[in-house]
């Protein structure tokens, strides 16, 4: 099996006993980047001296026989609205198109520590606006599992690089399905930690109330060691969560006996696609032969939160992204003529038409007048949310639904309405809402090959009950080991 | 809730420091109705009672020690700057 193919435990073991080296495996990851690269579309940047640089470093480790971190030497895809020190972070927008950050991200630092491989930055909808990587002001990133179709979004470059084996994981962010979105289309897990579980410090803000850095990987395991490496209180981020953190790898139990999940009613409506409804209801089935003791719950006020999303993250969008003045930073339009002129044309020719879009409805809903009907009613609507998901989790340990109410769809398809694009997100937002932790995990395929996800949600803190589950459902099937068909160029 | 006009997309754009020609005027005024009109549902919902969230941790001030630290040097922080002169930001001119 080609190393490309191997998860980050499995080549831990492989990098402790010495059967391949970090540096041997990095040169491995950029050979599978260039046979597949132009077909997928993944990255943006590609950063293989500085790779080859902390694969020599874990090396050297391993090699004295200490005692190395089970990230050490592993080859990672950073998605590029994470701040990575000396290397470009362009939020895949023309705005940041020459940005090289000062810092690192708290991630990278915590990643660094680790001695994991950064192979390159990776492609995403601009400011991670979008669901499909159309948005990208650079490229569209292609599904690994047909080329016609996209990999979700906005993480989409992290999701389709891990699936083409580019990459053994990578991280992604996700304000309102981001990482779960892509990771169902892709066929791979990904997973959004509690909102403050993870520092955002360095992360590109979008909506601060919602966005949120997580992993995806290949499997349950893997996720969990990427947790253990990013989560954390961090002082230089005033929202993130001073709690302990556990070892989730302990999680990682094959037996869900006494486990209550709760099937919402809501996310089976009309709109889900047959294949992905029956490929659910498989699943649940998989869990309960389990052990797990599944109950209907009810989340009555989820057909609101595409609403209240579309409100409140654009406001905070609209907000966030007045830094981008070229002034400090970044592209700066050459032919204005005094301050005001040269904001309004950096602006708009700096940014893409779906950024545009938001910070207009954003602007919108928070100007005179119009701050109470929209921005308030959202936030008000938005504690609805969070009680159904309160009242659900008195009752239930998860709750499991669909990621997606359909699998990747073709590249275009979705690009003329905007509504129709928003509404690829709808069963992901309301746990972004609520601040809740959630993964997606492969769990079968369409007719036509397509990957689908499995959503698991948990109250706020309670990842360890998602990750027994999901690994619980890993353990007992085969979805997960399934990998697109993809020839080298 | 009124129906937005492209009056109010040339006003809205003009808080957000952006501009647009007619063309996309027009086509921001069109999709943002249909978004807007989408939003409305949540006028379905009595929220009279509820209280607003703005965030899904329960946090208040979240301060630090007031204690001086180091930053970047001048050089680092000017260095990502489309204009730097003399250690400043560099920008077109604003009063005449």
């Amino acid at each position: 099996m080609p190393l490309y193919e191997l998860t980050a435990h499995e080549l831990h073991e492989k990098l402790k006993a010495r059967e391949v080296t970090a540096v041997e495996l990095t040169q491995s990851m950029y050979d599978r980047i260039g046979a597949v690269e132009e077909q997928i579309k993944g990255y943006l940047t590609l950063t293989e001296d500085m790779a080859l640089e902390s694969a020599a470093a874990a090396d050297a480790g391993f090699q004295r026989g200490d005692e190395m971190p089970p990230l050490a030497g592993i080859p990672i895809a950073i998605k590029d609205v994470i701040c990575t020190k000396g290397v470009l972070t362009t939020c895949g927008s023309e705005i940041l198109g020459n940005f090289v950050s000062p810092y690192d991200a708290t991630v990278m630092t915590k990643l660094h520590q680790q001695g994991t491989v950064m192979l390159g930055k990776t492609n995403m909808d601009e400011f991670a606006m979008g669901s499909s990587t159309e948005n990208s002001a650079y490229q569209t990133t292609r599904n690994p599992w047909n080329l016609e179709t996209i990999p979700g979004g906005s993480s989409g470059g992290s999701s389709a690089v891990v699936a083409a084996g580019e990459a053994i994981c990578s991280l992604g962010s996700d304000t309102g399905g981001s990482i779960r979105q892509p990771a169902a289309l892709c066929g791979v897990v990904g997973m959004k930690p509690t909102y403050g579980r993870v520092s955002r410090f360095g992360l590109v803000a979008f909506a601060s109330s919602l966005d949120q850095i997580g992993p995806f990987s290949k499997d349950v395991t893997d996720c969990a060691l990427l947790l253990n490496a990013i989560c954390g209180h961090d002082p230089m981020d005033s929202t993130s969560a001073n709690l302990p953190v556990p070892d989730f790898t302990k999680s990682l139990i094959n037996d869900l006996e006494g486990v209550k999940v709760g099937i919402p009613k809501e996310y089976f409506t009309a709109g889900i696609d047959p294949d992905v409804e029956e490929s659910i209801r498989s699943a649940i089935e998989v869990l309960q032969e389990n052990g797990a003791i599944i109950e209907e719950v009810s989340l009555p006020h989820t057909d609101y939160a595409m609403a209240t999303y579309y409100i409140i993250a654009p406001a905070e969008a609209s907000a966030n992204l007045a830094r981008y003045d070229g002034v400090r930073y970044g592209f700066r339009a050459t032919n204005a003529e005094e301050l005001g002129d040269m904001y309004r044309k950096t602006r708009s020719e700096g940014f893409g038409e779906e950024v545009k879009r938001r910070i207009m409805l954003g602007t919108y809903a928070l100007s005179s007048g119009y701050y109470d009907a929209y921005y308030l009613k959202a936030q008000r609507v938005r504690t609805l949310i969070k009680s159904d998901f309160d009242n659900a989790f008195e009752k239930v340990d998860v709750v499991v639904t669909p990621t997606s109410p359909t699998a990747a769809f073709k590249i275009g398809e979705r690009t003329a309405d905007p509504l129709q694009m928003y509404l690829s997100d709808v069963l992901t937002t309301p746990a972004s809402l609520a601040g809740l932790p959630g993964i997606s995990i492969p769990c079968g395929l369409t007719q036509d090959d397509l990957p689908i996800g499995l959503q698991i949600l948990a109250a706020p803190f309670e990842e360890e009950k998602i990750l027994r589950a999901a690994y619980t459902f890993e353990q007992n099937t085969d979805h997960h080991r399934k990998q697109p068909n993809l020839s080298s160029t | 809730m009124a129906t937005i006009t492209t009056d109010d997309v040339q006003h809205v754009a003009t808080l957000a420091r952006l501009e647009f020609n007619e063309v996309d005027v027009e086509q921001f005024t069109h999709q943002l109705a249909r978004i807007l009109d989408y939003i409305g549902k949540l006028n379905e919902l009595d929220t009279t009672d509820v209280p607003p969230t703005s965030h899904p941790l329960p946090l208040r001030n979240v301060v630090k020690e007031d204690v001086a630290k180091s930053s970047y040097d001048r050089d680092t922080v000017l260095e990502g700057a489309p204009n730097a002169e003399e250690g400043y930001f560099e920008v077109p001119k604003v009063i005449e």
